[in-house]
């Protein structure tokens, strides 16, 4: 059926900030979804809180909205933009969740708005637990036995009959937020109790477990006119129990014979046709690994992080596809965007092996709980292609960064069996790993089937690795042993290390016997027929595919995983950078590892390389394009710490040189050159050793910021007040101490923190921007809430700022982006914290607010474009003073248990989320709405505050009360804020009483806000600890700065009516 | 140990020999199937084929007794990339490498079967066979470039008939090289079946009064089978007929129709477009010829599918007999129609 002419204006819901759960794949999706919906003709108007994508670029939809996605502003853009249609399918479970709630508001109805895609109906089915039960039950297929509950009493009543273990499920959530497994009825009252409370509607599924049983998945795409088509299965290494997100994945399917596939293949259609669901739907079920018996576990009728996953495992464009069919085109009238000449309406057929390996952000958070279950925690994914399996999984390992080459931990390497075993059972996040050093410790493979109950397929082929090490061991430099090797997917980096050789000398053998990499195309058919899509992956055969034009071109390098500290925004840079280097007519090729991005849609480049971001990967790509230049200051610190290796291979880093780099990166020539340039940083001095860094602290004076050199997103950075908590962190917090990995001990101030992102060409440079920080110093940039233009600076401040900025582009010769990191103390003096020589994550932000397309402007520079040619004088970018625009960070601490939500130098934010309006209020309101905080003008307040804060905390408590909010305090900071006047709750501390204590009012409900902070010495302190986290687990915001508070206490002045009584005012008048 | 995959232009490749060293010369064709491998292995629409997977990891489930296509796969040959040494599923019996070796079956693995099927699609199929190292390769490109290609269907389809009874409609199965999938779906509905040889004539098959005639699947050129067809034309103005693979190409050539041979065939899964309600199933095919859409027209077929990518035929209906076939292997839902055909056609059987 052709596309619908009676609608014209269609609004399209994003799905929000990156949470875990909800990353990167819908920047891709609804990106695609626009582009789908504008190339068939519709006008589009986007909704979507976060400034970091793509999607929110203004080319991506006629109208852009930048705005909390709620109830509330969606009917404001309803009013406004009277759409035609809403499209809320590619939007996440944000996007659903909205549809669901307008069309109970009634406006939709009320305006005339269809909802495009999947219908309302369906989405209940498949998302409501009792009416997708009953829908299963009508249609024969099979489900675990389960019951709704909406109480804790209900569920412990069910498992009486039902036996344990049991799984909950709580409905309407993102990633099985708050789910869990209960072995008995303890832990079943206390899942369900979070579950409830997390689940929008207070709904709980409790469900017969089916742990050990294989997940398979289907991603499955129908049209109105009924055709369904499988676009691919995916396997999960790991069996149900293990949530998809946090699993290894390999697409195709490969421990089930094509009667199970098509039994499990028909289960699914049969599933999306019950649901009559139009576009991409994901069907995930059990497989006994013993018989045929299946059970269906769970359908997400939209596209979802798996769709992206799936598109990006076999070239078809799932979310792309999806909107064409949301407006009426049917499968078989729309043609393959990858082959040209077949049709959408086709089963994909792949030729290779495909592994996703999720990526987990244990690395920052230390005291994380590391086993994985039904709950999410993993921030992102790699995902690798390979012609063997294990060359699959190897090149998926090394694409993590997680400073392995191979599957091996050194860390693990020294664990003994037990040890090793506990980790496995467990489900730790390092189990494959663990499984590795088992098998290489020659134990039983029998052993982790029993326990893991992985197919021994997977493990089968794990060993194949060992034996393969224990080979190559005493084959050392042997041709034919490498040629095995590398078809197997080692890398150079741990054959030389088996072999006790230097990297380069495993590289040369390879060179002078020709192994070297072929690369294969992504074509969808599997070769069946010709297609022409630039999407290829390296392998160890005989034919290459990527055939080299005689173009100028570049190659742009991605920035992998998304962690914290590295999230979508260097994404989006990329993706700029590369438009830019195609508009100015070189060929742009990107190497990139990450399927849930936009720069790894293979329409953005000319040609897509899917490869692990190592020196060796990168340098084959290089080897056959022989490109003018590599790019790397827009794939984040991944691409920046190439840099160097290139170079010695002598590679032809594009802008900022590697000697730039350095300055700005090596402690000692940073110094030297801040000097030379006569610009303040705080104190400080670089240790390698424990001692050193005691005598640096106490020669410059506590407080000291301590940190590693080279960091990320401020990995293991803490500030320390005395020796002992220095001695403290220096042996726990830091892995690795030596010459090539010194500990920086700055002086900490205490002042305001500004934060600027420029472009120099050389010559010249342009600052489109000054952030201020709500939050102090000491909070990490990435997790304070930032404001442009500026509010409280001085205008000689800012000039020094831009001063400053000005100096350093010119002094480090930088050519492209830069970000700086200032802070201001009383005085006004002004210090330089960092210099990173590349993009930033505040460079989508700055280029929204601003207009300065700030990567554009950079690529340009790079590419020989002065500033001045571009229009842009040296200097800063005149503020507009109409508006105001609020950056606020988001968290997903409600998914990983026993993180300390506190803020501190390290970041923990997953995303973030714009504000923007006429005053800061009306901004602070709308960046935190968007970041998930509620804010209600009236209710109770809990403040817990350490010794040292409690006087400023007592201004915060009285404006409070001012506005009529109830205040609850502990004992200590209750009699300060009593003795000035206040009425205060007592709240009793943990161990003071059973009723009434802190966790019971959180928990309860009774509180709107939770204000905590905590002095140092308190740190370890277990009641602050479990504020926060009870807090964070019931959905209220805890705030651990006071700046936070003290801007959210200015939105609810805001937003409340003033009351004075006449008396008083009269008394004021006096 | 070594092994060397040998084409009729020339070309060698060099792999690691597996399964027996019963080297015969096939025509080299390409499949896509993903997990498909012991069907494909044991379609006799294979026979005299050596099959080239496209998917790299093959035996990955080993084989099973239950997915057999055939009792005695004729297969000429398997080319993969890695043969999975570790098998790994609840019905597994044995590896793949120790079917290859008790049905005497050659294989070649470790070889670039991407680059190959690159090749097989511009250039069309190519007859190939296996050689040692060492072995004199002109000698072999030589033999394979005289060999000419049998008709196979006598040494696949039963020699003897036979039935296997049941209480519904009675299907006379002309077997060709049926696949025990679409006999155990003729089965399943209940139909009372005769088996019959490939060169069986039309007044046997009356002979056995049949309430319907099924043209089952089968390899080769299918204008060889001048008796069949002649069969065929004899029992169409009075019998339902339904044919499958070969079968429709057969019921195409006694129509009146030309089947004419492909580039490189359809092997694997591929859209089909029905041309009734415009719906399109992925249907699963195994098929080297091919109706010639032009010669449609002067017949008395109607075309009821196609091949949604090259738009080649896929099924017909005859306009004036109760009859129709398709080239894929069919859903369970086309053998209601055949039921009901014969229903309308014979209620009283």
């Amino acid at each position: 059926m052709p596309k619908r002419e009676d609608i014209k204006k269609i609004l399209v819901i994003g799905s929000g900030p990156i949470i875990i759960g909800q990353a990167a794949e819908f920047d891709y999706a609804g990106t695609q979804a626009c582009q789908s919906l504008k190339e068939e003709g519709y006008e589009v108007i986007l909704i979507n809180s976060n400034p970091a994508t793509i999607m929110t670029d203004n080319a991506v939809a006629d109208k852009v909205y930048i705005e909390p996605i709620n109830l509330d502003f969606t009917k404001r853009i309803i009013y406004k933009e009277r759409p035609d249609a809403i499209l809320g399918s590619l939007g996440g479970q944000t996007g659903l969740n909205l549809v669901v709630a307008l069309s109970e508001d009634g406006i939709l109805d009320e305006y005339g708005v269809e909802i495009l895609g999947t219908d309302l109906r369906a989405i209940n089915k498949a998302e409501d637990r009792e009416l997708f039960r009953s829908l299963m039950q009508e249609i024969g297929e099979p489900i675990p036995n389960s019951t709704i509950v909406h109480t804790v009493e209900e569920a412990v009543e069910y498992c009486k009959t039902l036996g344990y273990p049991v799984v909950v499920r709580p409905a309407y959530t993102l990633g099985g937020t708050g789910g869990g497994f209960a072995d008995n009825e303890e832990q079943l009252k206390t899942i369900c109790e979070a579950g409830l409370k997390i689940s929008p509607v207070h709904q709980c599924l409790i469900e017969q477990s089916i742990a050990g049983f294989k997940e398979i998945e289907y991603e499955v795409i129908r049209d109105n006119n009924d055709n369904a088509i499988v676009v691919c299965n995916m396997e999960n290494v790991d069996p149900v129990g293990i949530h998809t997100g946090d699993s290894i994945v390999v697409a195709p399917v490969q421990t089930l014979t094509a009667y199970e596939a098509d039994m499990l293949k028909k289960a699914s259609l049969k599933i999306i046709r019950a649901l009559k669901i139009c576009g991409g739907c994901n069907v995930q079920l059990a497989l006994d690994p013993k018989s045929f018996k299946y059970y269906v576990i769970e359908v997400n009728p939209r596209v979802s992080r798996s769709s992206a996953l799936a598109s990006k495992a076999t070239g078809y464009p799932i979310a792309k596809i999806s909107a064409k069919l949301a407006v009426g085109m049917t499968l078989d009238e729309i043609k393959n965007p990858v082959t040209k000449t077949t049709y959408a309406c086709f089963e994909p057929t792949v030729d290779y092996v495909v592994t996703k390996f999720p990526r987990f952000p244990f690395d920052k958070f230390s005291s994380g709980d590391r086993r994985l279950g039904t709950q999410m925690k993993a921030t992102g994914e790699v995902m690798s292609i390979g012609r063997t399996f294990e060359e699959s999984l190897l090149k998926a390992v090394r694409s993590l960064e997680m400073k392995v080459n191979h599957l091996y931990s050194k860390e693990l390497h020294e664990y003994d069996e037990e040890a090793l075993l506990s980790l496995i059972k467990e489900c730790d996040d390092r189990r494959v790993f663990a499984i590795a050093e088992w098998l290489r410790k020659g134990l039983s493979i029998k052993t982790i089937n029993k326990v893991t109950k992985m197919d021994m397929f997977f493990l089968e082929h794990i060993k194949d690795i060992i034996d393969l090490e224990l080979l190559a061991k005493t084959k050392k430099m042997d041709v034919e042993t490498l040629k095995e090797l590398k078809k197997r997917g080692f890398s150079d980096a741990f054959i030389a290390s088996l072999w006790e050789v230097k990297e380069d000398d495993v590289y040369a053998l390879r060179k002078d016997n020709h192994i070297i990499p072929v690369y294969k195309m992504v074509d969808t058919c599997a070769g069946e027929y010709k297609s022409v899509t630039p999407y290829f992956y390296s392998t160890y055969e005989t034919e290459n595919e990527s055939i080299p034009s005689d173009n100028k071109k570049i190659i742009v390098l991605g920035s992998g995983p998304i962690r914290i500290g590295q999230g979508v925004e260097f994404d989006y840079a990329t993706v700029h950078c590369v438009d830019t280097i195609r508009s100015l007519g070189y060929e742009a090729i990107i190497i990139n590892n990450n399927p849930e991005t936009v720069s790894t849609d293979f329409a953005i480049s000319d040609k897509l390389y899917f490869e692990p971001l190592t020196s060796e990967d990168v340098m084959h790509v290089i080897d056959l394009e022989k490109p003018m230049g590599v790019i790397v200051q827009f794939g984040g610190q991944t691409a920046i710490n190439l840099a160097e290796s290139l170079v010695e291979r002598g590679v032809n880093i594009l802008g900022t040189s590697l000697e730039s780099i350095d300055l700005a990166e090596d402690r000692h020539e940073f110094e030297n050159m801040l000097k030379k340039l006569e610009i303040r940083q705080p104190e400080g001095e670089t240790a390698t050793t424990v001692e050193e860094a005691l005598v640096i602290a106490n020669k410059i004076g506590y407080p000291v910021l301590v940190r590693p050199s080279y960091v990320l997103g401020g990995r293991a950075m803490e500030i320390v007040q005395n020796d002992h908590e220095l001695s403290h962190y220096m042996q726990n917090a830091v892995k690795e101490i030596s010459h090539d990995a010194p500990i920086l001990v700055d002086k900490y101030i205490v002042g305001k923190e500004l934060e600027i992102d420029a472009i120099c060409d050389g010559e010249d440079v342009y600052i489109p921007g000054v952030m201020e920080h709500i939050e102090r110093a000491g909070v990490h940039s990435g997790d304070s809430i930032s404001v442009y233009p500026t509010q409280t600076i001085s205008k000689k401040v800012k000039d020094t700022i831009i001063d400053y900025s000005i100096r350093i582009g010119k002094g480090f010769k930088f050519i492209g982006l830069y970000n700086i990191q200032f802070i201001v103390d009383k005085n006004e003096t002004v210090y330089v914290l960092e210099v990173n020589p590349r993009s930033s994550r505040t460079v989508p932000f700055l280029s929204k607010i601003t207009g300065v397309q700030m990567s554009n402007v950079a690529t340009k520079a790079i590419l020989g474009h002065s500033l001045k040619e571009q229009g842009y004088e040296c200097g800063y970018h005149p503020e507009a003073h109409d508006r105001v625009y609020v950056k606020a960070p988001v968290f997903s601490f409600a998914k990983l248990r026993s993180v300390d939500t506190v803020l501190g130098p390290e970041m923990k934010s997953t995303g973030e989320a714009l504000g923007s309006d006429v005053s800061l209020e009306k901004a602070l309101y709308k960046a935190l709405v968007a970041s998930g905080v509620s804010i209600s003008t009236h209710g109770n307040v809990l403040m817990t505050i350490a010794g040292s804060d409690k006087q400023e905390a007592l201004e915060i408590a009285k404006r409070l009360a001012n506005i009529g909010y109830g205040i609850y305090a502990t004992d200590g900071t209750a009699e300060v804020f009593e003795k000035n006047g206040l009425h205060v709750h007592l709240a009793n501390k943990i161990d003071q009483g059973e009723k009434d204590n802190v966790i019971d009012i959180i928990r309860e409900g009774r509180v709107n806000f939770v204000i905590n902070t905590m002095s140092s010495k308190e740190k370890t302190h277990l009641d602050g600890f479990l504020i926060r986290r009870v807090s964070a687990e019931n959905n209220i915001s805890c705030m651990t700065s006071l700046d936070t508070a003290s801007a959210l206490v200015s939105i609810l002045e805001s937003l409340s009516f003033s009351m004075i009584s006449m008396n008083d005012l009269e008394k004021n008048r006096c | 140990m070594k092994r060397l995959l040998v084409l009729e232009d020339g070309s060698t490749y060099e792999g690691i020999a597996i399964g027996s060293d019963n080297y015969k010369i096939g025509e080299l064709v390409f499949n896509t199937s993903v997990s498909g491998y012991q069907e494909v292995f044991t379609d006799l629409s294979s026979a005299g084929q050596i099959v080239v997977m496209t998917y790299p990891l093959i035996g990955n489930c080993g084989i099973n007794r239950d997915d057999y296509e055939s009792i005695n796969p004729s297969v000429y040959g398997i080319v993969i990339k890695d043969e999975c040494k570790h098998p790994s599923n609840w019905r597994y019996q044995e590896s793949l490498n120790d079917f290859l070796l008790r049905e005497n079956i050659a294989g070649i693995a470790d070889i670039d079967t991407r680059a190959l099927t690159i090749k097989l699609r511009d250039n069309g199929s190519l007859k190939a066979t296996f050689a040692n190292e060492g072995d004199d390769i002109e000698e072999v490109v030589k033999r394979l470039k005289d060999y000419e290609i049998k008709n196979l269907v006598g040494e696949v389809s039963s020699l003897k008939t036979f039935s296997i009874p049941g209480s519904g409609k009675r299907v006379a199965i002309i077997d060709f090289g049926i696949k025990l999938n679409i006999l155990k779906e003729l089965t399943v509905q209940g139909f009372d079946i005769i088996v019959l040889p490939y060169d069986v004539d039309a007044k046997t098959v009356r002979s056995f009064s049949p309430d319907g005639v099924f043209l089952s699947n089968g390899p080769s050129n299918p204008n060889d089978l001048k008796g069949s067809i002649e069969t065929i034309k004899e029992l169409l103005p009075d019998t339902v007929i339904m044919g499958v693979g070969l079968g429709h190409e057969l019921l195409a050539l006694a129509s009146g129709a030309k089947v004419t041979k492909m580039k490189v065939g359809h092997h694997g899964s591929n859209p089909v477009l029905s041309l009734k309600d415009n719906k399109v199933v992925i249907a699963n095919q195994n098929h080297n010829y091919v109706v010639d859409k032009e010669s449609i027209d002067e017949t008395e077929l109607t075309i009821s599918h196609i091949a949604l990518n090259d738009g080649t035929v896929e099924g017909l209906v005859h306009n004036r007999y109760q009859a129709f076939s398709v080239q894929f292997y069919p859903e369970d839902s086309i053998f209601d129609e055949f039921n009901k055909m014969m229903e309308k056609e014979n209620p009283d059987a």
